[in-house]
C-alpha cells in the first residue's frame, strides 16, 4: 500500500496573516515492535521525517517515532510574508520520498 | 352440565359461535384495542406480548409496511458472507396464527389522534384505544450535500436492512483490488452506535479474503470519537493493516458534498475517491411519528422513563429508535426490553393487570473478524425522569482469542433467542 499525502493550504491570504496548514499522509507506520502471526518481528517501516518548506526555506520540520499512530497528520501556522510555494516531504524508512506542492498568493 | 338444560346449553353455544363467527373489527368493539405501527423488534415484541398476556382480552393489530422483516442487526455479517440473507428475514405468520394478532400489511400514513384513528396509504382506517409507534428511524437525505433518494441507488446508505442491504452487497462483492471504499458515517444520535464500524470491519474482511492488497476503506466521519473505538482501531491494525483509514472532524476538517457518480466525497481537507461509497446520513424517527406530532424538533420522541408513554400524548406509545431513550442506545435489543414495559404499561391501562416498575436492558455485539466478538451493554432503570444507565460493560483491548470467539458465540445465541421472542 503505497503512502498518499493530502495537503490543504489556503489559496490566498492577505500580508501577515497566519495561515493555517494541514497535512496528512496515509502510511502504516510500522513500528517494528509488532509480531506476524508466525511470531517473527515486523519489520519496522515508519515515516521519518516530514519537512515543511516556504519558497525553499524550511518552515516546520519534525522526526517522528514508531510510537505515533498510522496516518500522521499535522495542522500548524505559518505567517503568510509573500506569494509563494509551500513544498511538503516526508522521508519513509525504505528510502522513499514524499512530496507534495502547494501555491499560496499573497496580497 | 348440572343446572342447565339442553336448551340454555344450545342458546349458549349459539351465542358463542357466532362471536366466532363475527368479523375482527366488530368483536374488536367490545374489546379494548391496541394498535402497532411497525414490526421490527420492537412492534412486533409489544403486539405479541400484549396479546399473548391479555389471553384475548385485548384486540392487537399489527401494520408493518411488508410482509417479512429483515433485522438490521446482522446485516452486517451479510455483508461479510457470515450469514444469509434469508436467515435475517423473519415471517409474521406465527405472531397472528399463535396470538390471534390482526395482522396489516400496508403503509400507515397518518394518525388522527383526537379521532384514534390510523390511516392507511390504501385509504383504510383503524381505529385504537391505544397506539403504539415503532417505526424506527428515516434517514435524512440531505444531511449529506449530494446525496438524495436517487443517490442512494448509487451509493446506498443500507442504513434500513432489505433492498438497501443487498444492494450494498452486490456492490461490495464487485470492488476489485486497489479499488476503494470510502463510508461517510453518521452524526449522533442513530441507529446501532458500533454499527458503522462493524460494517468496516466486515467491508475489510472482504477484501482480505479475496487477497486484496491495494484497496482502503475510508470512512469520513463527523464524530470525534465512537463506539467501541479501542476495539475497532485495535481489531484493524490487528487483522487489516494498512487498510482501514478513519478520520474524524479534526483532521477532514468537515465534510462538503458526495458526488455518487463520480464516486467521490469532498471534505475540507481533500477529496476521497471510491469504487463504493457508503454513505449514512443523520437520522430522526420514521415519518409516522413526526406526522402524529408526538417528536420534538430533533425528530425523536419524548417518553416518560418508567412506562415509553409519549409526553404529548397519553394514548400513544413509543418504542425502540424513534424514542428518546435516556443512556438507551438505538438498537434492536433495546427496541425489545422497551417493548415489554410498554406492553406492561398498555395492560395496566387497558385491564386490570398489575405494572411493575420498569427495568430495561440491552447489549451491542460486534464482529471485527471470524471469531472476534466484541460488546457493550448496560441494565437501565428510571431516574430522574430519564432511562439511565446501571451496571454497564465493555469488552476490553487485548483479550484472548477464546474470549472474543465467546463473546461472538454469546451474539449468535442472542439472535436465535431474539427472533424466537419477537416472531414466534
Amino acid at each position: 500500500m503505497s503512502a498518499r499525502p493530502r495537503v490543504r493550504v489556503p489559496e490566498t491570504a492577505t500580508k501577515g496573516e497566519a495561515v493555517l496548514i494541514r497535512a496528512l499522509i496515509s502510511h502504516q507506520m510500522e513500528s517494528g515492535q509488532r509480531r506476524d502471526n508466525a511470531g517473527n518481528l515486523i519489520p519496522r517501516r515508519i515515516i521519518n521525517t516530514f519537512t515543511c518548506a516556504f519558497n525553499g526555506h524550511p518552515v516546520f520540520s519534525c522526526d517522528l517515532a514508531p510510537a505515533i499512530s498510522a496516518n500522521p497528520y499535522f495542522e500548524f501556522s505559518v505567517k503568510a510574508t509573500e506569494s509563494g510555494t509551500f513544498t511538503f516531504t516526508w522521508a519513509d524508512d525504505d528510502g522513499s520520498v514524499y512530496m507534495d506542492e502547494q501555491r499560496i498568493e499573497v496580497s | 352440565m348440572n343446572g342447565l338444560t339442553r336448551r340454555q346449553f344450545g342458546l349458549l353455544l349459539g351465542a358463542g359461535a357466532s362471536t366466532l363467527a363475527m368479523p375482527a373489527y366488530l368483536r374488536a368493539q367490545d374489546k379494548p384495542r391496541v394498535v402497532v405501527i411497525g414490526g421490527g423488534p420492537g412492534g412486533a415484541t409489544v403486539a405479541k406480548y400484549v396479546a399473548k398476556d391479555s389471553a384475548g382480552a385485548i384486540d392487537v393489530t399489527l401494520i408493518n409496511d411488508g410482509e417479512t422483516f429483515t433485522t438490521c442487526f446482522f446485516s452486517n455479517l451479510y455483508l461479510g458472507d457470515f450469514r444469509t440473507f434469508e436467515s435475517i428475514t423473519h415471517s409474521y405468520d406465527q405472531l397472528a396464527s399463535a396470538y390471534g394478532i390482526n395482522k396489516v400489511t400496508g403503509r400507515a400514513v397518518s394518525v388522527d389522534r383526537e379521532a384514534k384513528t390510523v390511516t392507511l396509504a390504501d385509504g383504510s382506517t383503524v381505529p385504537y384505544d391505544r397506539l403504539v409507534l415503532a417505526p424506527g428511524i428515516d434517514v435524512i437525505y440531505d444531511s449529506v450535500p449530494g446525496y438524495s433518494e436517487e443517490a442512494a441507488e448509487i451509493a446506498p446508505h443500507a442504513w434500513k436492512a432489505g433492498a438497501q442491504t443487498q444492494l450494498l452487497k452486490e456492490k461490495l462483492d464487485a470492488v476489485e483490488d486497489g479499488q476503494n471504499i470510502v463510508m461517510v458515517a453518521p452524526p449522533n444520535p442513530y441507529r446501532c452506535p458500533p454499527g458503522p464500524y462493524e460494517r468496516v470491519s466486515m467491508f475489510a474482511h472482504v477484501l482480505k479474503k479475496k487477497g486484496f492488497t491495494q484497496s482502503k476503506i475510508f470512512v469520513i466521519d463527523p464524530k470525534e470519537t465512537f463506539s467501541k473505538q479501542a476495539l475497532f482501531t485495535e481489531g484493524w491494525e490487528k487483522h487489516y493493516p494498512g487498510m482501514v483509514e478513519w478520520y474524524g472532524p479534526d483532521v477532514h476538517g468537515g465534510l462538503k458534498s458526495v458526488d455518487v457518480a463520480a464516486g467521490t466525497v469532498e471534505t475540507d481537507l481533500d477529496t476521497f475517491e471510491g469504487a463504493l461509497l457508503n454513505i449514512i446520513p443523520a437520522q430522526r424517527a420514521g415519518a409516522i411519528a413526526i406526522d402524529a406530532g408526538v417528536t420534538n424538533e430533533a425528530g425523536w420522541a419524548p417518553i416518560d422513563a418508567g412506562s415509553m408513554r409519549s409526553t404529548i400524548d397519553e394514548a400513544i406509545y413509543v418504542i425502540g429508535d424513534a424514542s428518546i431513550a435516556g443512556d438507551m442506545p438505538k438498537s434492536g435489543f433495546s427496541a425489545n426490553s422497551q417493548a415489554k414495559v410498554a406492553a406492561l404499561n398498555i395492560r395496566a391501562d387497558l385491564t386490570d393487570a398489575q405494572a411493575f416498575p420498569a427495568r430495561y436492558s440491552n447489549t451491542c455485539w460486534s464482529l471485527i473478524e471470524t471469531d472476534d466478538g466484541v460488546k457493550v451493554g448496560a441494565q437501565y432503570e428510571p431516574q430522574d425522569g430519564k432511562i439511565t444507565a446501571l451496571d454497564a460493560f465493555v469488552s476490553q483491548p487485548g483479550e484472548s482469542a477464546e474470549l472474543r470467539k465467546e463473546t461472538y458465540e454469546e451474539s449468535i445465541g442472542w439472535y436465535s433467542g431474539i427472533i424466537e421472542d419477537t416472531f414466534a
